[in-house]
């Protein structure tokens, strides 16, 4: 093995170089608290209001709907349990979908066992939501729904502009997981009528510990944190100033390439996609085939098993993912491969490859070339197979 | 989660994978519910109860490969008695130890090895000394402190 093959960008990305030497001045020199009074904090404080200016613009936003935060997931906890919280005279009962990350999954199920209600609504087999099957779900005391841009896993981007029209039609606030789309695809708060999105900067070359929340002006929403006067007094504490300005410089470099890397990366996908199907017998594709990510490749192989596939590619210095039990940390598959109606086994055979901007043709040829070998030895190795091939 | 370089060769350059035609036994335990399925292939020989040739085919992850592995090889050229001395515990440590969530794994693969011997009694009408019917579901031999 000589050289690296990164096909894991769902699950975190290189910081760029430019972000870095963005960072480092936050990190020696000008490491004063933008609190202060000082000239030299006072430039901190205006470096930060440029990163909030240049993420609102990314969005088309206000500045002040720009809260910085830790994580996407402290975002999405942030939105959900914040909204629920603040609305709660107004209505108890929420609704997201069966596929979402756990951080927004999670956060439903706390507010469960605080006596709020949940709907989780079913995808199709593409992992699309169904505009309708919300409608219906939508009541009178519907304070929130939350559903993500588009999926970890299967990459399948859903129809959020619908969504939230609907949802403003029926007065309910509507949050967005935008953690894997954001800079990645396009997004107009504005015109796809997002009340509050959550954004994660180590998903597109910032550094880990920064994200943000969008929170549209007028929304009710109790704070995160309480102590000092930071984030409109809604999420207290002293700025991460360093990793905003990176978060900040990534998005500025994303937003400028964007047009340019989802051509490149939809090429390269759509390039794997194709020879992998064609190549490879009993294998499918999981989610959507064109309102998919354009990073995102995501195939179950009958027969064999993800993290024996992890391995193999492992082995060849191919970092990828999968769905399979046994790189979760408990025994049952991905909740969204079982939510797109797949069966325990084919869920446990999935492959998840997240390209990037950086991703050469050379490294998606090389893959393409290795993957039918790895797929045919586990084959040559599974009962499942066997049995198959004798009942054929 | 680390595999040690034991179980990483045998994940690697798995042995005695393969089907033996008119096996002596054949056992298959697991589900895909839960993620790993093994067959294990015993070829024995009447006489001696000598283990001649013992082979697998295992759908799962790099520890239920590197388990079955281990556990042909250790079951290889031994007595059916022997054989039953081939627990979890002994897969386990011949691989210098698995990671928690991975047990379960050593314990199909002893599992498969008993599901293979209990085919070959029950096709010979005999009966196994210390041969206890084996379970597809381990989860409920596992210790419960293993998460």
């Amino acid at each position: 093995m000589s050289k690296l093959i990164y096909m894991d960008n769902a699950a975190t990305t290189f910081v760029d170089k430019r972000v870095l030497d963005a960072m480092i001045p936050y990190l020696s020199g000008k490491c004063f608290n933008p609190s202060s009074i000082y000239d030299g904090a006072q430039d901190v404080h205006e470096a930060l209001d440029n990163a909030r200016g240049v993420l609102a613009k990314s969005l088309n936003a206000n500045p002040r709907e720009i809260y910085f935060t830790a994580c996407g997931t402290e975002s999405d906890n942030w939105a959900i349990k914040g909204v629920a919280h603040a609305n709660a005279a107004k209505g108890k009962h929420l609704i997201t979908s069966k596929i979402e990350h756990h951080a927004v999954l999670h956060s439903m199920q706390a507010l469960e066992r605080e006596g709020y209600e949940v709907t989780y609504l079913d995808v199709d087999s593409d992992g699309l939501v169904n505009v309708a099957d919300l409608e219906k779900a939508i009541r009178p005391d519907t304070v929130l729904v939350s559903i993500m841009y588009a999926n970890n896993e299967i990459g399948t981007i859903e129809p959020i502009k619908e969504i939230g029209e609907l949802c403003h039609k029926k007065g309910v606030t509507f949050h967005v997981d935008a953690v894997q789309a954001y800079a990645h695809v396009p997004i107009d708060v504005v015109a796809e009528n997002i009340d509050l999105l959550s954004v994660s900067g180590h998903k597109f070359n910032a550094m880990k510990g920064t994200g943000f929340l969008y929170i549209k002006k007028g929304t009710k929403i109790s704070n995160f944190m309480d102590g000092g006067a930071q984030e409109m007094k809604k999420r207290a504490g002293t700025e991460n100033v360093a990793g905003i300005i990176g978060m900040a410089k990534a998005a500025e470099i994303a937003f400028a390439e964007l047009d340019k890397r989802m051509k490149y990366e939809t090429e390269i996908r759509d390039y794997m996609i194709d020879r992998v199907l064609k190549e490879i017998p009993y294998s499918k594709l999981n989610g959507h085939r064109t309102k998919r990510l354009p990073n995102n490749l995501n195939i179950g192989f009958e027969f064999i098993e993800g993290e024996s596939m992890l391995l193999a590619l492992n082995d060849l210095g191919v970092c990828a993912s999968s769905g399979s039990a046994c790189t979760s940390g408990s025994l049952d598959p991905s909740h969204v491969l079982l939510a797109i109606g797949l069966p325990h086994e084919k869920a446990h055979g999935s492959l998840r490859l997240t390209i990037s901007h950086e991703t050469s043709m050379d490294d998606a040829k090389f893959v393409c070339d290795n993957l039918p070998k790895i797929v045919e030895r586990l084959r040559s190795m599974s009962p499942l197979y066997e049995d198959f091939v004798k009942n054929k | 989660m680390a595999y040690s370089e034991k179980v990483k060769d045998h994940y690697q350059n798995p042995r005695n994978v393969g089907e033996i035609e008119n096996a002596s036994g054949v056992g298959t335990v697991g589900n895909a519910k839960c993620g790993d399925i093994m067959r294990m292939y015993l070829d024995i020989d009447d006489a001696t109860g000598i283990i001649k040739d013992c082979k697998f085919k295992t759908f799962g992850c790099g520890a239920a490969v590197a388990t079955s592995s281990m556990a042909t090889e250790l079951v290889k050229g031994k007595t059916i008695q022997d054989a039953l001395k081939v627990t979890n515990k002994a897969v386990m440590e011949a691989l210098d130890g698995l990671p928690p969530i991975k047990i379960h794994c050593s314990l199909l693969a002893e599992q498969a090895i008993h599901a293979a011997l209990w085919n070959y009694a029950e096709k010979k009408g005999i009966k196994i000394e210390g041969l206890e019917k084996p379970v597809n579901d381990v989860s409920e031999l596992e210790d419960g402190d293993e998460e």
